[in-house]
């Protein structure tokens, strides 16, 4: 099993999901972070002052998937986060070492 | 006695008493979240402090009996003698009690419009010493010489309808004092200082405009033609500032922001209120077109100035209220208000050094009293709290609460 951490542009998160439904993700967890890479920055200006504004609002997707799907999510998430612009995001796959589901107990790719 | 004109003033305090709360939401958006129920604080306390002060002796100070044409003897502590007969120097036909509870609410809201300078740094305690001491030392004195039977600015002539001297510069310069002697917030210049919740900043900017028709249009006393005339030229004023604001904005930093629009409104507000019922609907369009954009500017020079002062108090209402002062004495016209007189624009310009006159002696004495005063509490009780409960944030530090649990 491993774990895809998607950090992508807030307004990507639908398109994804929806994308991710299709082919039969079953659950998902989605945060609001703030972060940069390359992109930097944004410029806010409030009363005509310009402030620098390091952290870009971003959302953080994590699906858990066995091992056969791990291809399949990663390229759906690439698919349909992709603008082409700076500021996409990333996405990172993390080997995970158990599952268990706390209302049955059930563990391993069950539990998924 | 006139049972419309209790009533009109009566709902018109109950108006200006929303805007202290009103004020309390805009100054909150603007801070960052870690400072936005001690702002709050700061604006919602003085509903306390000053109600009582006034009741005591404030209201005395500024409305009893003249003493030198420059204040209000003592005979009305505690409101002796502040009956429920009109006072006939002040009304005819309202209650001298009505009178007195409408300009509480005046009394009330200046004294917190300064909040805004030194706001995400000031200690609570030596917040408060200062609010007595000017309400009492500054306010007091200044609301006679303009409005008080006997005071010398009204004897001079002086129109300030609803208090563009008496409130607005009054408070806009001892921000200016507040901000030099306090000093700059930690982390000024190197880190943003950016609002936390503008759409608390735009409702309150709605309550301000909202109750700043009691203000103003209230200003009259009666119900009658002059509240509707100086209604009328509150909302017009206001409506251009929105727009001239914006406008500037726009073209200098190519994007019209929500933050504009509500500072525009209250710089409208601001430069109208002296004007407000001495001038037709036309000129209060262009009153308020001028505030929006020299008000704009004005915040603007606060950076390459250097001073903190954190919500631009000085910038909107110190400016805008010297705008509309001097604007008053431009555009004022007998055939609006009798009991008026006539601007520069109308055929006497005497009227723009009498008014000049007003915003000058307003400046200096407040400007003056404000800086001693804070001098005096920072050399005894200190007035900023420690670098280590700024950073860590004022609702915490000074109040032990937190405005957001999420």
């Amino acid at each position: 099993m491993k774990k895809i951490e998607a950090i992508i542009q807030p307004f990507k998160v639908e398109p994804v999901k929806e994308a991710l439904h299709k082919i039969s993700v079953q659950g998902m967890t989605v945060t609001e972070v703030k972060g940069f890479g390359r992109q930097k920055g944004i410029r806010e200006v409030y009363r005509g002052m310009e402030y620098q504004v390091d952290f870009l609002p971003k959302v953080k997707i994590e699906v858990v998937a066995p091992e056969d799907k791990v291809k399949a999510v990663v390229e759906t998430i690439i698919k349909n986060a992709r603008t082409g612009r700076i500021g996409d995001g990333k996405i990172f796959v993390f080997p995970v070492e158990e599952v268990i589901r706390i209302r049955t107990g059930e563990t391993g790719e069950d539990a998924v | 006695m006139n049972p419309a004109d209790t009533a009109f003033v009566l709902v018109s305090a109950a108006l200006v008493m929303l805007m202290t709360p009103g004020l309390a939401l805009f100054y909150g958006g603007m801070v960052r979240s870690k400072n936005v129920l001690a702002t709050i604080m700061q604006n919602f306390i003085l509903l306390g402090v000053v109600g009582v002060q006034w009741a005591l002796f404030g209201y005395s100070l500024a409305f009893g009996p003249d003493v030198g044409h420059l204040i209000g003897s003592l005979d009305w502590v505690g409101l002796n003698g502040v009956g429920l007969e009109p006072f006939k120097a002040y009304s005819e036909t309202i209650p001298h009690q009505t009178f007195m509870i409408y300009q509480a609410m005046f009394a009330i809201i200046t004294p917190a419009l300064i909040t805004g300078a030194w706001a995400e740094r000031m200690k609570f305690s030596a917040f408060l010493v200062f609010m007595v001491l000017w309400a009492t030392l500054v306010y007091d004195p200044v609301a006679h010489w303009v409005w008080g039977d006997g005071g010398w600015l009204k004897n001079l002539g002086a129109l300030d309808f609803a208090g563009g001297t008496v409130v607005h510069i009054n408070a806009g310069i001892a921000a200016l004092a507040a901000a030099l002697v306090m000093g700059r917030r930690h982390g000024f210049g190197t880190e943003a200082f950016i609002p936390h919740n503008l759409p608390m900043t735009i409702l309150g900017a709605g309550l301000l405009w909202f109750g700043w028709f009691g203000f103003n249009a209230g200003s009259a006393l009666a119900a009658g033609a002059l509240a509707s005339s100086a209604f009328t030229a509150t909302h017009l004023a206001t409506c251009a500032a929105v727009l001239s604001w914006v406008g500037a904005e726009w073209f200098h930093r190519g994007k019209p922001t929500t933050l504009g629009a509500a500072s525009g409104a209250v710089a409208g507000l601001v430069a109208v209120t002296p004007a407000a019922g001495y001038v037709g609907p036309m000129s209060a369009i262009l009153i308020g077109l001028g505030a929006g954009i020299v008000c704009y500017l004005a915040v603007l020079a606060k950076v390459k100035l250097g001073y903190d002062d954190s919500l631009d108090v000085v910038g909107v209402h110190c400016i805008g209220g010297i705008w509309g002062a001097l604007a008053t004495g431009l555009f004022a016209t007998k055939a609006v208000n009798a009991a008026g007189g006539d601007g520069l624009f109308f055929g006497n310009p005497g009227q723009l050094g009498i008014q000049a006159l007003a915003v000058l002696a307003t400046l200096i004495f407040s400007f003056v009293v404000s800086w001693v005063l804070l001098k005096l509490i920072d050399a005894t009780m200190g007035l900023r709290v420690t670098t280590e409960d700024e950073v860590a944030g004022l609702d915490l530090a000074e109040h032990q609460e937190a405005g957001y649990s999420l």
